[in-house]
């Protein structure tokens, strides 16, 4: 991810534009591609042209599933269904054999809203199925169009296939389309980087990697696939309006299932959550079998051999092989120095009132009663401690509050009003954040993109703005990068943004996951476990931090096994046990309070 | 009408049905769907072909044969795409990988065996009809092997191992079961019961290379209908799916058929996402 960083990101405060970081080295490689790209034609060998406008026909198509599968993490292996729809529409249109004739550009675009619309249709299924379904399923669905595109002969010809639409001139000649097919690679590149760099890039990968952290975050995974299948489907929709162009005469055998996995392939051999990795995949594949011309009927074969070895021994793919930045060498002094005057513009809600309120929780999961009849409030501005032996129901509680579990009994109340059960979506748009057991971060991103990852629901503009790079989308980019760097300095991360979160230590998650949270302008924060792990040290620092950010009017509950710490920093503490009520006051109360000392914490 | 309908759906039901046990088997002592059980059902019909017809052995040794090569691509499958995998299942890298493997066995096979279908003989040659041994052959082969893998599961250790592996690897690994072992051998049955499949599935979908992605989607519909690792809403799944296509097939006519089973298909799952007899998902948090 780091690799390809082609947006320019403006540098807080700046919004000049200009790149930042490494002097806009990300953007070297594709200008060079592309420059190479432009020349090729010089050299005079036609076939070559050809072979070269079939790259970019496939990239076209490629650029838009990459944001599918090597950002979002769904196994679309049947996308050639759309380029085959794509080819059929813009054949059928411009050849005028069912309506009037239309121009060719008109076909090429009605071919893209067709593989939008369809687009939508076939990635729909993956919102409920798990990943060899969904698989399966654009599978079935590249056969069924293939098998239709056999049977209508009215419209298609059948196995005898249709002329593609010939464009007009400049772009009749092979040059004259190759430079167009260019150009509109080039264009599908930046659309596809910008939604890449975005909010809705970190989101897919969010999705990918960290699926539950990404549903804490507010990011729908529903909306934001959707969106993305309708972007690639446009994209594959225009491929196959070129791509019958280029063929001048197509049939349904042009459209192999080959075809799909070479697509494929190219996103996995690049490296997933890259655009310049899979761009080169997509060359590679293209070209390799003008090398091996002996190997021609061995390609397929060939692809499938490389998808297994890459998968086998570098499941990052080119891109990972390529991400220098990433794999920097440690530093040696990676003491967590957390600077909690970087929260005042983070904490600003000002949040007064009743808080959140549990009434009478109950929650079983099948015979054994996790949560049984609890109260519990958490008010603006106190830390609220949560301890208990193991199985008393503490992370069973947060997730109630969270939205992951709906309990069978009682409800909960933010500022008085009652909140909907069971959906963890709508929390962080309520300034509801909260961390994890065991920390859910995307190792394959940034410390900073993970943290980007946070302020979702803060930005305003919408995906066709991010597209675009409109003002809109220029401003939230701004505002959450403004916002993770207070985050990661507030928690004392701030010399480690830019490398690849698995290379952090795991005292290093846990403060991670606290600034992911802070992006949100929290008015409340669930904490789960955040000391479990680190040192007698970092315990202390993690304490200052807390009592700093609900001294600045954040609610916090703070489920903990360290007795010390939660003595130490809440204004008020629940002891559970077996998911009851054993105990609640002060810190002092607690710990005179006998019951709690014999089951819990020891003489 | 109803009768040929009736056979000839019963008989690729039964295909399926095989196919789908054939997932089940490397299913359940792995977590893993492997793209490999088509095309195990491919090479079932395209070994016997080549064992009996070009090579002209007698056909029962043909059969032992056949079942060694699958038995062989199973063990093989488990030793390159799927054990080095398995540490980071959640990756779902074993899709990659078993497509992979599944595409090079489907590859050579184009290339070495040709692109055309090819005959299959004739084993028996027993009935007519609708009662033609090309029928009867997939529904017999069928009922052996879920009879045998029961007596397998119920009344053997290896058996009961297996089944101790597949509900619950961890504990079954802390009992001292050998789990690894296991599993290459669940893969090995799987292969096995892949050939079975495509030798008794010779004479009615001919030694066909593309028979294999074929057989991993409609041999996969049953599985995701009936619930991963249930062998039962396998063959039930099975045989409802064949006679249903085969009756689309004779009244609305082929693309239509095929589109009545993926319509069918997709929307069965998006209401019950973890297959008609599925358990619900686990906790997330």
């Amino acid at each position: 991810m780091p690799t390809d960083t082609l947006t320019a990101v403006p540098r807080a405060g700046a919004g000049s534009g200009a790149p930042t970081r490494g002097a806009g080295l990300p953007v070297l490689p594709y200008l060079l591609i592309f420059l190479l790209a432009c020349a090729l034609p010089l050299a005079g060998d036609n076939y070559w042209t050809v072979i070269a406008t079939r790259a970019a026909i496939y990239w076209v198509l490629v650029s838009g599933l990459n944001l599918i599968v090597g950002y979002g993490g769904q196994l679309a292996i049947g996308w050639v269904a759309l380029l085959t729809l794509g080819a059929y529409t813009a054949s059928v249109l411009a050849g005028g054999n069912v309506l009037p004739p239309v121009p060719p550009f008109a076909a090429l675009a009605v071919a893209g809203a067709c593989g939008g619309l369809f687009g939508l249709v076939v990635g729909l299924p993956a919102l409920r199925l798990r990943t060899f379904y969904f698989a399966m399923a654009t599978l079935g669905f590249a056969t069924i169009v293939t098998q239709i595109a056999l049977a209508w002969q009215d419209v298609t010809g059948g196995g005898i296939g249709l002329p593609g639409p010939a464009l007009p001139a400049p772009f009749d000649s092979e040059v004259g389309l190759y430079y167009l097919c260019l150009a509109v690679a080039a264009a599908c590149t930046l659309l596809s980087a910008s939604v890449a760099a975005s909010r809705f890039g970190r989101g897919l990968i969010a999705i990918r990697d960290a699926e539950v952290a990404a549903e804490a975050c507010g990011i729908s995974k529903a909306r934001l696939l959707a969106a993305v299948f309708v972007f690639s489907g446009v994209f594959a929709g225009v491929a196959g309006g070129l791509f019958a162009s280029l063929q001048t005469y197509i049939t349904p055998e042009a459209f192999t299932f080959e075809l799909s996995v070479l697509f494929f392939i190219s996103i996995l051999i690049g490296g997933r959550g890259s655009i310049l990795g899979p761009l080169l995949g997509t060359l590679i594949l293209t070209a390799l079998p003008e090398f091996a011309a002996p190997l021609a009927a061995w390609s397929n074969f060939l692809y499938a051999a490389m998808l297994l070895v890459i998968v086998l021994t570098v499941p990052g793919g080119i891109a990972a092989l390529l991400d220098f930045r990433g794999r920097r060498a440690r530093d040696d002094d990676r003491r967590v120095l957390p600077d909690p005057s970087r929260l005042q513009r983070l904490l600003d809600r000002g949040e007064s009132g009743r808080g959140i309120e549990l009434q009478d929780v109950s929650l079983h999961f099948g015979g054994v009663k996790a949560i049984d009849g609890l109260d519990l409030a958490i008010a603006p501005g106190r830390i609220h401690g949560l301890i208990g032996p193991n199985g008393s129901g503490k992370t069973t509680t947060l997730n109630v509050i969270s939205g992951y579990v709906t309990p069978q009994q009682g409800g909960v109340r933010q500022a008085g009003a009652p909140v909907p059960m069971g959906q963890p979506l709508a929390c962080a748009g309520r300034g509801l954040a909260r961390t994890f057991q065991t920390p859910r971060i995307v190792g394959d991103a940034t410390v900073l993109q993970n943290v980007m990852m946070g302020g979702h629901v803060r930005a305003a503009g919408t995906f066709v703005e991010s597209v675009f790079r409109l003002p809109r989308h220029r401003r939230d980019e701004r505002a959450l990068h403004q916002d993770a760097h207070d985050a990661l300095a507030a928690v004392g991360l701030a010399g480690l943004a830019h490398l690849r979160a698995d290379r952090l230590q795991h005292s290093e998650l846990r403060f991670l996951e606290i600034a992911r949270a802070l992006m949100l302008h929290p008015a409340y924060l669930l904490l789960d476990e955040p000391a479990a792990g680190l040192s007698a040290d970092e315990i202390l620092r993690l304490g200052e931090l807390v009592r700093e950010i609900s001294r600045r009017g954040t609610g916090v509950l703070l489920v903990e096994h360290h007795a010390d710490l939660i003595f130490d920093i809440c204004d008020h503490v629940t002891v559970l046990n077996l998911g009851r009520v054993l105990a609640s006051g002060t810190p002092q109360e607690i710990r005179q309070h006998k019951e709690v000392v014999s089951a819990y914490l020891g003489a | 009408m109803f009768g040929s309908i009736l056979s000839s759906g019963l008989a690729v039901g039964a295909i399926y049905a095989l196919i789908g046990i054939t997932y089940n088997t490397m299913y359940s002592t792995s977590r893993v769907m492997s793209f490999t059980a088509g095309q195990l059902g491919m090479l079932g019909g395209v070994l016997g072909s080549l064992f009996i017809l070009k090579l002209g052995l007698p056909i029962f040794a043909g059969f032992l044969l056949t079942l060694a090569g699958c038995a062989l691509v199973g063990f093989v499958t488990e030793l390159v795409a799927v054990r080095p995998v398995l540490k980071s299942i959640e990756q779902h890298l074993y899709v990659l990988s078993t497509l992979a493997l599944a595409l090079m066995i489907q590859q050579v096979t184009a290339i070495q065996w040709g692109t055309e279908p090819q005959p299959f003989p004739r084993l028996f040659g027993i009935g007519s009809g609708v009662l033609d041994e090309k029928f009867w052959l997939p529904v017999a082969a069928c009922a052996a092997v879920v009879l045998g893998l029961e007596l397998l599961y119920r009344r053997t250790l290896v058996g009961r191992a297996f089944l101790a592996v597949a509900e619950d690897n961890f504990a079954a690994r802390a009992l001292g079961l050998p789990e690894r072992h296991l599993r290459v051998f669940s893969y090995v049955l799987a292969g096995v019961i892949g050939g079975i499949a495509g030798f008794a599935a010779g004479e009615l979908m001919l030694a066909f290379f593309a028979n294999g992605p074929l057989l991993n989607f409609y041999g996969f519909v049953p599985v995701a209908l009936g619930g991963l690792g249930n062998n039962r809403g396998a063959v039930l799944g099975g045989l409802a799916l064949g006679v249903f296509q085969q009756l689309a097939n004779f009244t609305v006519g082929g693309v239509f058929a095929s589109i009545a089973v993926f319509v069918l298909f997709i929307v069965v799952l998006l209401a019950v996402p973890q297959g008609i007899f599925g358990s619900a998902a686990a906790r997330r948090v």
